[in-house]
């Protein structure tokens, strides 16, 4: 009873607990090795395998791309072993000697610098569109978009203008009302129904040919002056100005509207006096004699281009309360996307002459063109839905709310955010485009890989690697495209995404 | 006493606008009907321009032309033919090549892309990075080039039969493709396949008996030795009653070539390599998508109640992520089928390769041909589609969302 108590309760350690050893480190190059290599027996076994897959494809391939390549030569003899008397690898003078066709197919030599000023003014335009800092986006992108596509074609495909838009609403309009014109006499001749239809379709055509009387008279007095496309481009100017200053409500609403239609007019201007488009352009380059990259660039950025109008439309018509208009976007998007692509090229380069009027003959690239187009177009229309079923009802229904109309709303309002919300996903549908844009070779039109398999068949340079250096290379390029839109992509949709973060 | 509300006044006019118009109401029915109206214009000018080019270019119209003798031979066919057969024939044969050629993709693509998958999620740094390397360089190239590749770099470089890579003397690597042994039946052949399909049919009910038996009494069932003792058991008391059920004939070298065995077309490896590869790259980015879209505390669970991190995956993970993950890899056999139509680039005589290929340059019905190609592939995705659709229907009836 009178032992000393001691002070401390007897649940309370009197002594140090031993140090526990550190925890295993997960970090930096020892935490790599002891956490995620070999940290136990499967692990160990998973690293082996791993590294024995890499020794077995990594070390033939640097040794076949590099250690054992050839670097000189100008023909076959000097990529054989038999020459060498060594481990032969990638013939890369095969390489160098095919390049220029790689890149530019059969175009002439002297009119190349043409292909690469295009390059050139694509890489000014698409870099800045690129960087999401750089300014003036609406003007870049207009540029990228509408501008240079054309002077793209006028710069490569060469030719000039003979009149401007006054001409050539004028030739369209005189068209379609001769093509009723046919119609309604077609109709007349045959049974009672036809009859029926075919006497207020001429009347109408009739009608019509009276309407734009005034507008072929002015085309006739255009081309019949000295200077055909200035007049008409002057013409067009004054008519599209006055337009805007009429729906714009005059002048009372600032001058800015005419002001930059006639900025426009000027810059259209100028891009035809520097190609001299009014006195015949730069020489003709025929499709035929384009190749490579340049095809294959020209197939993808038309197709991407040209898609993306179509995609829009199609997009906004499935979601379009209409019943017919929704009944075709429907059939006409399932249609496209149940297809493989190389059936609609085969129905683009056979079907598609069979559809149009017998003296009207379709470049064979442009053909491809447009089968590419409607194909692309599908696949982005179901994309820019997507982008638009992520708009909030919300903010339709505060536009409708403000009174604006459905164009308004939809141009303004909903499709400028649903757009920026799938720019990730427009640039997968291009790469996809990109790579497939390898079928073209198929229908007769060589692009990279048509050029190819096109410089294969050269037997100055059949040697048992030059196979494997051609696919090297040309994968080498198709990779580099596509990897770096896809990183691209990935960076986008990590910015778009900023605030979700966590 | 309540007054009944009065029901709203039958709106007649209102809702056969709707109907008509859509929400813009008249305003929509006018724009349709101009619509159509332009299609209609569009539709009479192709078939007006189509009558008069095919006249000029004396090209006959109509499908007389599938009951005529095709007169050209097919390499590789699963039906008999012959070159006096139809072009009827002809379709069916490359419709059969097609579908196989498909069907063996889109095995080799699943158990590839799943693979790849698991691979990419592994806890071991070097096995992820190369599953990442692989799917990263298979994604970015062309389909196109990667069939060409594996045609003309890969198999075209192998040696000639003389010199060819052989296995047990049985198996021949060459570039004329891949000869292996063909079995050949024997008297027992019978007797083993009925073995052999009870023991399936077997192997397929057990493991649905032991599911019943562990929900009624608790009592789990190991299955896997059953069914291996079942499937390999049953074929082989079957094969000692009834005799040997198949022999096998093995290729042998005779002058250039080989004689006996059966032969895979180089086309048909090259077109089957590439397609399961690159088709497995985009199968293995939606499966890992799937298995990261299961909430993590899934994994952990099944950790902490003891299971294996194969066992998680197997029993807890993969069969949460298969609602996610069904919809896009249905898309992905689809795109399988579809792409197998490259095989024209290459020579594998698939549906596109004899029908729009052959068949069109020598009759040059080219509306007709086409259009039935075309038919065949929507045909195909627009059955998976409804499918499809009918799988999500019930999914989220039985998920109650």
């Amino acid at each position: 009873m009178n032992e000393p108590r001691s002070t401390t309760p007897a649940f309370v350690r009197s002594e140090m607990v031993p140090e526990r050893a550190a925890p295993v480190r997960t970090t930096g190059f020892v935490g790599l090795v002891g956490g995620r290599l070999f940290s136990s027996p499967t692990n160990i076994l998973l690293t082996i395998v791993g590294a024995l897959l890499l020794y077995l494809t990594i070390v033939p391939s640097v040794k076949f791309l590099l250690v054992d390549a050839v670097w000189t030569g100008s023909n076959r003899t000097d990529c054989l072993a038999e020459t060498l008397h060594r481990d032969v690898g990638a013939c890369w003078p095969f390489v160098q000697a095919k390049f220029s066709q790689f890149v530019y197919g059969f175009y002439p030599q002297p009119e190349r610098w043409r292909v690469d000023l295009t390059f050139a003014l694509a890489a000014v335009l698409l870099l800045p569109l690129l960087i999401p800092r750089a300014p003036a986006k609406t003007l870049n992108a207009g540029l990228f978009f509408i501008a240079f596509p054309v002077v793209a074609f006028f710069l490569l495909h060469g030719g000039g203008l003979h009149g401007f838009a006054v001409s050539w609403t004028a030739d369209l309009l005189s068209g379609l009302v001769g093509s009723l014109d046919e119609a309604g006499t077609k109709l007349t001749r045959g049974g009672v129904i036809a009859v029926a239809f075919g006497k207020p379709v001429l009347w109408i055509a009739t009608a019509l040919s009276w309407l734009i009387a005034p507008l072929v008279w002015l085309r006739d007095w255009i081309q019949a002056s000295g200077q055909p496309v200035w007049v008409d481009l002057g013409l067009t100017a004054v008519i599209v100005t006055a337009l805007v200053l009429l729906i714009g409500g005059g002048l009372r609403n600032g001058a800015r509207a005419p002001l930059m239609s006639l900025a426009l007019f000027a810059g259209i201007a100028l891009v035809i006096a520097v190609l001299r488009l009014d006195r015949g352009g730069l020489p003709i380059v025929g499709t035929r004699q384009w190749g490579g990259l340049l095809v294959t660039l020209v197939v993808s950025v038309t197709g991407i281009v040209g898609s993306m109008p179509i995609g829009i439309a199609l997009a906004l018509g499935r979601r379009s309360t209409i019943p017919l208009i929704r009944l075709f976007c429907i059939g006409f998007i399932e249609f496209w996307r149940g297809v493989p692509l190389i059936t609609v090229l085969f129905f683009a380069t056979y079907m598609l002459p069979l559809f149009l009027p017998g003296n009207f003959t379709i470049d064979g690239l442009l053909r491809v063109l447009i089968g590419i187009a409607l194909f692309a177009g599908a696949y982005n229309a179901e994309v820019v839905r997507g982008g638009l079923n992520a708009i909030p009802r919300g903010q339709g229904e505060a536009a409708s709310a403000l009174g604006l109309s459905y164009a308004k709303t939809t141009g303004l309002i909903v499709l400028p955010q649903a757009l920026r919300h799938v720019i990730p996903g427009l640039v997968n549908s291009f790469i996809a485009l990109f790579k497939d844009t390898s079928l073209v070779s198929i229908v007769a039109l060589f692009d990279l890989l048509g050029q190819l398999r096109a410089a294969f068949a050269d037997p100055t340079w059949s040697t048992p690697n030059t196979l494997f250096t051609g696919f090297a290379f040309t994968g080498l390029i198709y990779f580099v495209f596509c990897f770096g839109m896809s990183r691209y992509s990935l960076f986008v949709e990590h910015r778009l995404n900023a605030h979700r973060r966590t | 006493m309540a007054i009944e509300a009065r029901p709203p006044p039958a709106q007649f006019g209102a809702k056969l606008r709707r109907a008509l118009g859509g929400r813009s109401g008249w305003k929509g029915l006018v724009a349709q009907l101009l619509f159509v109206a332009t299609l209609c214009w569009i539709g009479y000018a192709i078939v007006d321009n189509a009558r008069d080019n095919l006249a000029n270019q004396r090209i006959a119209s109509g499908f007389g032309f599938m009951s005529q003798t095709a007169g050209f031979g097919v390499s590789q066919t699963l039906i008999p033919y012959s070159e006096s057969d139809s072009y009827t024939r002809v379709f069916l044969v490359g419709l059969a090549n097609t579908l196989m050629v498909s069907v063996i993709g889109i095995f080799f693509a699943t158990l590839i892309g799943f693979l790849v998958a698991l691979g990419r999620l592994s806890p071991n740094w070097l096995i992820s990075r190369i599953a990442g390397g692989y799917v990263e360089l298979i994604r970015n190239l062309p389909l196109l080039f990667q069939i060409l590749f594996w045609y003309l770099a890969v198999l075209g470089a192998l040696p000639g039969p003389r010199q060819s890579v052989t296995l047990f003397d049985s198996f021949f690597l060459s570039n004329r493709g891949i000869v292996v042994p063909r079995p050949v039946g024997e008297a027992g052949l019978d007797g083993f396949l009925v073995a052999l399909l009870i023991a399936v049919i077997g192997a397929i009910v057990l493991p649905i008996y032991a599911r019943r038996r562990l929900f009624q009494t608790g009592k789990p069932m190991i299955v896997w030795p059953w069914s291996l003792g079942l499937l390999i058991g049953l074929p082989l008391i079957a094969a000692l009653i009834f005799g040997k059920p198949f022999g096998f004939e093995i290729p042998v070298l005779k002058g250039f070539n080989f004689a006996g065995g059966s032969r895979l077309a180089p086309e048909f490896v090259a077109l089957t390599l590439a397609l399961s590869t690159y088709t497995a790259a985009f199968i293995a980015e939606i499966v890992r998508a799937g298995i990261l879209s299961v909430h993590k505390g899934q994994m952990e669970a099944g950790a902490s109640l003891g299971l294996s991190r194969g066992a998680t995956l197997r029993l807890v993970v993969i069969p949460q992520a298969m609602r996610v993950i069904l919809p896009p890899l249905t898309n992905q056999y689809l795109n399988l089928t579809k792409n197998s139509s490259l095989a024209v680039a290459i020579g594998y005589p698939d549906l596109f390769s004899v029908f729009a290929g052959t068949t069109l340059s020598q009759t040059g019905q080219a509306i007709e041909v086409i259009s039935i190609t075309m038919g065949v592939y929507l045909l195909i995705s627009l059955i998976t589609s409804a499918l499809m659709s009918l799988y999500s229907w019930r999914i989220n009836r039985s998920m109650g969302a």
